[in-house]
């Protein structure tokens, strides 16, 4: 479904993506972990076209990214959900989910989107009216998963999910995770809390210093010594 | 007390100019964090077709906003779409630069047309007035202005808050990657405001054209004006610019009225240093922390 070959990738002067070879096949999790720095949300941009890649190449279901603009790869059906959850903050919580359906091919289905979203999420529901910038972070998290519902991905990409929420949401995120794979969707996580996402993942790739340095399946990369000694602690 | 409702329902009445002007501004940093200096610039432009209009072919200046404000709202789109959108990543000063110049061939392109000479458009009824009880009459032209004004406002706002393309406006202005993200084509969103801040801009021109001197230059005061109306309200707030817009004209029509007009802006700037010192984000602004 989605295939990076040979990414290539600078900040200016700073190279941080070496030959990224990554790939998604439907109806997958496919988990990205890695410490801070590591290239993981670099890659996410250039997959979201925020950045453009110095060489090599990115397919969604056969289509080249390369040429595309931002908002056309969320047309085809390739929705972010950003790090760090970038809800609006001055827009209630119904506008902020009307802003994930904003794509015209989608519109259609609004209520009904509305609907799926406020049954994986009945916390939205009743916030539906309450300022994006004022609710607590998990409240957040969960507005910026529907939002990304709410345009009707096939492949939904998540950027550290967990990060920032407490320790009983985070079990509770990753199960909600679960649950929108087997709705149908294609999922690429990035993550840092490893132990969770390896988990739920069918597949997972291991990315240090701007290179993926070792993929297989989730239990597969849970037994392995090298994950073990640098992300489990053991 | 009449002669003080009648300067306060003058100061309303033409603060209701100034708000269009604010909010046209206040947009346009809002959505694109650009400073636009050309802004004056603009209701010159604005002016002037106003003008045209009334003199070629004998258009009302009031009937000639149902022109005004498409040929701005494309203006300022085309502005945008060829010089605005390749500055968005670049520094402030350069923005800056950018806005200045751009002003500057505006106000001197259209003094090689008209020269520099004041320009009046006399209506039959420039200054006419409508009793409305208690001694108090207000310049008709002034009040046909300001009905015009809240109807633009009522339905920007509208525009705005309901409809999806006008959300997509809001969502850009506060957070422009995400909007990205959510598939809305971000720079088709600065095209748009910077067209309908132009629009505003311009229509506040014609509004203005049939009690205010015509000429090149007329830019640069209602700039200062902007600026003031717009920090004033704070910085990208659209309600904000509304109620900095009404309060500067209440300012300027009391102080010319209990003090002298030679001194409103006196008062004016006062008053907005005031403001500045309690609540530097303005009156509707957050403070960036």
């Amino acid at each position: 479904m989605l295939r990076i070959e040979k990414l290539n990738f600078a900040y200016d002067d700073l190279k941080v993506l070496w030959d990224v070879d990554l790939e998604v096949n439907e109806g997958e999790i496919v988990t990205v972990v890695g410490a801070n720095g590591a290239g993981k949300t670099t890659t996410l941009k250039n997959i979201s076209r925020l950045e453009k890649p110095g060489s090599g190449t990115i397919t969604f279901e056969g289509r080249d990214l390369g040429r595309m603009q931002p908002h056309q790869v969320v047309e085809m059906g390739l929705v972010q959900v950003p790090e760090g959850r970038r809800i609006f903050p001055e827009m209630t919580v119904m506008e902020n989910l009307r802003m994930g359906s904003y794509v015209k091919a989608t519109r259609p289905d609004r209520q009904k989107n509305l609907d799926r979203v406020f049954g994986l999420f009945p916390r939205l529901r009743e916030r539906e009216k309450q300022l994006g910038g004022t609710m607590s972070g998990g409240e957040q998290q969960m507005l910026a998963i529907a939002r990304g519902l709410m345009a009707n991905p096939r492949l939904l990409v998540l950027d550290e999910p967990s990060l920032g929420l407490s320790p009983l949401f985070v079990k509770n995120i990753f199960d909600i995770i679960n649950g929108i794979n087997r709705q149908g969707v294609t999922i690429l996580l990035v993550e840092q809390n490893v132990y969770q996402s390896l988990r739920i993942s069918h597949r997972a790739y291991v990315m240090e210093t701007g290179r993926v340095v070792l993929t297989g399946t989730g239990d597969e990369l849970l037994a392995n010594d090298h994950v073990k000694k640098a992300f489990l602690g053991m | 007390m009449a002669v003080f409702m009648q300067s306060l329902l003058s100061g309303i009445l033409i603060g209701g100019v100034y708000a269009l002007i604010g909010i046209g501004l206040t947009l346009i940093f809002g959505v694109m964090r650009v400073i636009n200096f050309a802004h004056g610039d603009i209701l010159m432009v604005g002016m002037y077709l106003t003008y045209i209009a009334f003199t070629w072919l004998g258009i009302d200046p009031f009937v000639s906003v149902l022109v005004t404000f498409p040929l701005m709202f494309l203006f300022g789109g085309f502005l945008q779409k060829v010089f605005i959108n390749r500055v968005l990543k670049a520094v402030a000063q350069n923005q800056i630069l950018l806005t200045i110049g751009l002003g500057l061939i505006m106000s001197n392109t259209v003094m090689l047309i008209f020269t520099s000479d004041y320009k009046l458009i006399s209506t039959s009824y420039s200054s006419s007035t409508l009793k409305v009880g208690g001694g108090v009459s207000l310049s008709t032209p002034l009040l046909v202005s300001f009905l015009i004004t809240a109807t633009i406002t009522a339905a920007l706002y509208w525009f705005l808050l309901k409809t999806d393309t006008g959300q997509a406006i809001r969502a850009t202005a506060q957070d422009r990657e995400a909007a990205t993200l959510m598939g809305i084509n971000v720079k088709r969103m600065s095209i748009i405001a910077f067209g309908l801040g132009s629009a505003l801009a311009g229509t506040a021109g014609a509004l203005i054209a049939p009690t205010y001197y015509i000429f090149p230059q007329v830019g640069s005061v209602f700039t200062l004006k902007a600026f003031v109306i717009t920090v004033l309200g704070g910085m990208g707030s659209v309600v904000g610019a509304m109620l900095g817009g009404i309060l500067i004209g209440v300012t300027e029509s009391l102080s010319a009225v209990y003090i002298s007009s030679g001194w409103k802006d006196v008062v004016v700037f006062v008053l907005f240093l005031l403001v500045l010192l309690f609540k530097p984000s303005g009156l509707m602004g957050k403070s960036r922390t």
